[in-house]
């Protein structure tokens, strides 16, 4: 391993440093904020070394990991993501009682893991990076074990992730039973290359893969556990859940299906489709008749994830730009979203109820606007990093002429809307019409809580009005990515 | 630079109007009244300067042009114009404008700043739509007076505010995005073609989009905008906005709102798909008349007096769509004064209901009757708008009505019979307002000031402004004319040239551009 393959691990040296700093400081020291404190400057720092890294790319560092600018991209969006995970998660541990530090741990190698999982160009690389998330995501979702519901969730989560494990390891054994590699490159040679393959050890093999990824997804029919875990976790592990669980995951698949082609695979695309219409349509609609803040916002991620499908299944650069671009947005509104949740406190608990939010914009202006932000991008309204996302998605899809995806996206968004306009209502509901009690006054959110916000509020805007820098990246990007 | 002030004073205004909602609720109304004074201003300053110059007929109709790259990577920019028609319609924009946050000065007293913010980011994006020429940023403006609305109806709002904003929500957003579908693929439909991949309409215009495509494309465009206009069948989100919006709402609903979809289908339905339009332009004719029948007819069954002033609005706006599909010169002019006419005359009558429900708290006209002893100021106003609302002339909307009733004849007489039964049918629902508001004998007693010196100030400028037009509608005629007649021009080409090969195919569409040619050419 040369010099210059050091420097461009140097991402993943600094997190795990910061990972052994944290746990050392922890054993010798209890101190919630230093402890806190030292993740983000380990995040930080992280993400400060990946624009030197723009160098030495793109650089195949051993066969596992390829460090391109697309993972670097994705190193910094997940890292960044999972930085302002820790600093809501500090906010909200601060108000519970729980041996708190070792969490930063946790959220810290499972950050590795994602960060990993992005760059793999083999399958080990693509399984142990996912491993390295979901075994420590059991630990961050059932983090405060002395209540039942995160336990529960967390149990749960581990039966099933393991499951789906097993389906794509299982997926990854057929292929490379087959074809006798497990580097993409390579096997993009031998699928390409028409040699005389058995295409049902490939389809299948894919098949269970599939399984695998689409449970990491949450995408319709593998997505029975993200309304109770997301409802059950804590607010801001499950916005690390949706956000940086979920998106290095669809780096990489984005990744290996423009590596291998999988797009000529005319079962694999159907069988993408119908996912993503069943992901857009039972996401809206179980989103319609939930009351609980958690679980529509849950069911949401199921539909945002089908949206992202669409563009996913247009293939091409255009597709991963829109992919891209629709991920950013939806990783800051997700953040902002679920860490408001978990920076209010409602009668001792996080605020779920719908009816919880009644009256939100009469005590906290400031944080009902930012949460009707978030809303509206979701729903992608215009000045919103959303917006720009959606009409991304329907440029991807319609240039690749997919008229029915297109259609039911359209449909779906209007669906999408009646409930994220509910919430919105209910914040600006006047609070004496049902004579609830104002839990919020109790207790202020504090001030990293709200500089966090203000950041994703004006990144959201910021993007939504002026997207072009963004795309500029992206569009670099993915030219490489796709030539 | 005027263009993009044109913009940033009503954002602004509103921000400020938002944040000074603190002090208490005077310095609100007052900056927003200053900005969009300003705005009238520079529309009044444009107009007046450009005005010798509009009559002489120019290749480009841009008067004034800015542009601006946005989003380069993918051809959009920032990209606004301003030709004859947007003129108008940004100058009744600004001066409803003003009048909404007038009438509001008594009616609306709960988080006075936060409202101004709304009205004004309403009318900011309805500016926008009047003069955006990219098609995207023409699409972002449409989407982005939608929030605003959305939130003036559901707190300010009455009874039932809840549903009429989430139906008013959910019909636009969901046409809205179909119209975006149709942009992406006119876009993509654009840049095969030529290479060229851009959201400019000027560059767009004469697309050579294969027939079943545009017919398709045209269709994704024209739901948006029959929504808005609204259009019978897609209209049953209008009665209900409407009814529950509070008075300033219900003016820019109706007075502008409203017009953004006739604007859309005059600047570009027709011209960007010009075929495929003359196709469809029966069956928009019908609707129209449809329209025209089955919203007077509406009218006449309610008793409560907004949504009856609601179901009249989709009544005349049946007479633009009509004009509009009739695609000839005097009906287009009429339709656009329709357009300005229509949004003077509703919008009064709109602020008479709000007015009315502000004193005696109902909008039943079963429970009213015999109040012109009480308020005979206000019994004289209505019914002079009662009055311009059937069409008697001398009063604007007699003039729009009647120049597209015979821009329609040359196209089709049969449907213009239809239409003129409208004007009849407008008659006894105007004449019926009249007499169960103010005649008769009092169902209930009610005490109540008459409408005092700010409230007449509002309606005295409206009402002159309807006179003006009516009885002499030349600058607007004039001013609009170059602008329909490019527009009138793109498309013929489109048509000639593609009629020149198959002489003896398409005889009405043929029909259709010699009369424009002969019995136009010497207006």
């Amino acid at each position: 391993m040369s010099t210059t393959d050091i420097t461009a691990l140097l991402p993943f040296i600094i997190l795990a440093a910061t990972t052994l700093i944290v746990v050392l400081v922890i054993s010798f020291y209890r101190n919630h904020f230093i402890t806190a404190m030292l993740t983000v400057i380990g995040h930080a720092a992280a993400i400060a070394v990946l624009p030197s890294l723009t160098h030495v790319t793109p650089l195949q560092v051993t066969p596992l990991m390829i460090i391109d600018d697309y993972s670097l991209f994705y190193i910094g969006l997940l890292t960044a993501a999972s930085l302002i995970v820790t600093v809501l998660m500090y906010s909200y541990l601060q108000r519970r009682e729980a041996q708190r530090e070792e969490f930063y741990a946790l959220l810290l190698i499972a950050t590795i893991g994602s960060t990993v999982l992005v760059t793999s160009s083999h399958f080990i690389t693509l399984f142990i990076g996912l491993e390295v998330l979901t075994v420590s995501l059991y630990g961050m979702i059932a983090y405060l074990f002395t209540n039942d519901r995160p336990l529960e969730a967390g149990i749960k989560y581990l039966i099933l992730a393991a499951a789906s494990s097993a389906f794509l390891l299982f997926g990854m054994a057929l292929i490379f039973a087959e074809t006798g590699t497990m580097l993409f490159s390579e096997l993009a040679e031998k699928l390409a290359g028409g040699e005389d393959l058995r295409q049902v050890f490939i389809l299948t093999g894919t098949g269970m893969m599939v399984v695998g990824i689409g449970f990491k997804l949450a995408v319709v029919p593998f997505h029975m556990w993200t309304p109770d875990i997301y409802e059950a976790a804590p607010a801001p592990v499950t916005a690390y859940l949706a956000t940086v669980s979920k998106g290095g995951m669809f780096a990489i698949l984005l990744r290996y299906f423009i590596e291998l082609n999988v797009y000529t695979y005319e079962t694999v695309f159907f069988v993408f489709t119908v996912i993503a219409i069943l992901s857009m349509f039972i996401g809206n609609i179980l989103a319609l008749l939930q009351s609980n803040v958690k679980r529509i916002l849950a069911y949401s991620s199921i539909a945002h994830l089908g949206y992202i499908l669409v563009a996913f299944l247009a293939a091409g650069a255009l597709a991963v730009e829109a992919v891209t671009f629709y991920l950013v947005a939806y990783f800051i509104t997700s953040l902002g979203a679920f860490g408001i949740v978990g920076l209010l406190i409602y009668n001792e608990r996080e605020p779920e109820d719908i009816q919880d939010y009644r009256g939100l914009y009469v005590h906290r202006p400031w944080l009902s606007a930012v949460f009707t932000a978030m809303m509206f991008s979701l729903a992608g309204i215009p000045l919103t990093a959303g917006f720009i996302g959606k009409f991304y998605v329907l440029t991807a899809g319609v240039s690749a002429a997919l008229w029915v995806l297109v259609i039911l996206l359209v449909v779906n968004s209007a669906i999408g809307l009646y409930y994220y306009l509910r919430i919105v209502i209910t914040m600006y509901s006047s609070p004496e019409e049902t004579g609830s009690p104002s839990g919020y006054l109790a207790q202020s959110i504090s001030i990293a809580g709200g500089v966090v916000l203000a950041f994703l509020m004006i990144t959201l805007v910021w993007l939504g009005v002026y997207p072009e820098p963004l795309i500029a990246i992206i569009q670099d990007i993915a030219g490489r990515l796709g030539g | 630079m005027t263009l993009l002030w044109l913009l940033i004073l009503p954002i602004v205004g509103g921000l400020l109007a938002w944040l000074s909602g603190r002090t208490g609720t005077q310095l609100p109304r007052w900056i927003s009244i200053l900005a969009l004074a300003i705005v009238f201003g520079l529309t009044l300053q444009v107009w007046f300067q450009y005005y010798s110059e509009i009559d002489i007929f120019k290749e480009q109709a841009w008067l004034i042009e800015f542009e601006q790259d946005w989003i380069p990577q993918l051809g959009i920019s920032f990209y606004l114009a301003l030709d004859g028609l947007s003129l108008l319609l940004i100058a009744l924009t600004a001066f409803l404008g003003i009048i909404s946050v007038v009438v509001s000065w008594k009616e609306i007293q709960y988080r006075v700043g936060f409202f101004h913010f709304n009205l004004l980011w309403i009318l900011a994006g309805i500016i926008g739509v009047f003069i955006a020429l990219d098609l995207f940023l023409f699409f972002f403006f449409w989407e982005m007076m939608l929030i605003p609305m959305y939130f003036l109806i559901i707190i300010w709002g009455h009874e039932d505010k809840r549903y009429a904003a989430i139906k008013f929500f959910l019909f636009t957003q969901a046409s809205g995005l179909m119209m975006l579908v149709a942009i992406l693929a006119l876009y993509f439909v654009h840049g095969n073609a030529t290479g060229v991949y851009t959201f400019n309409y000027n560059e767009l215009l004469g697309t050579d989009i294969p027939a079943s495509a545009a017919m398709w494309l045209m269709l994704g465009f024209f739901i948006a905008f029959g929504v808005k206009l609204p259009a019978v069948p897609v209209h049953t989100w209008l009665p209900d906005a409407h009814t529950q919006a509070p008075t300033a709402g219900s003016v820019v609903l109706a007075g502008l709102l409203l017009k953004t979809g006739a604007y859309g289908l005059i600047r570009f339905v027709v011209p960007l798909f010009p075929e495929a339009a003359m196709q469809f332009a029966f069956i928009a004719m019908v609707l129209g008349v449809v329209s025209i029948l089955y919203g007077a007819k509406l009218a006449f069954a309610q008793t409560d007096f907004k949504r009856l002033v609601a179901y009249t609005s989709v009544s005349h706006m049946g007479f633009v769509l009509l004009g509009i599909f009739a695609w000839n010169e005097l009906a287009l002019q009429g339709a656009i004064v329709v357009i300005i006419a229509h949004g003077l005359s509703t919008g009064a009558l709109f602020i008479l209901a709000g007015g009315i429900q502000e004193r005696i708290h109902t909008r039943d006209m079963d429970r009213m009757g015999g109040m012109w002893s009480t308020v005979p100021r206000m019994g004289t106003v209505a019914m002079f708008f009662a009055m311009a609302s059937l069409g008697l002339p001398g009063l604007g909307n007699f003039v729009g009505e009647f120049l597209v009733l015979i821009g329609m004849f040359m196209e089709n007489i049969l449907l213009t019979v239809f239409a003129a039964l409208g004007i009849v049918a407008a008659t006894i629902y105007s004449i019926w307002i009249i007499q169960r508001i103010f005649h008769g004998e009092p169902r209930e007693k009610w005490e109540m000031p008459d409408l005092n010196v700010r409230e007449m100030v509002v309606m005295v400028a409206m009402m002159l402004a309807l006179l003006w037009i009516g009885l002499y509608p030349k600058p607007i005629l004039n001013t609009a004319k170059p602008a329909l007649d490019i527009l009138q021009q793109g498309v013929e080409e489109v048509q000639m040239v593609e009629e020149m090969p198959s002489p003896n195919s398409g005889d009405n569409k043929k029909i259709f551009i010699s009369f424009k040619k002969s019995q136009i050419g010497d207006h």
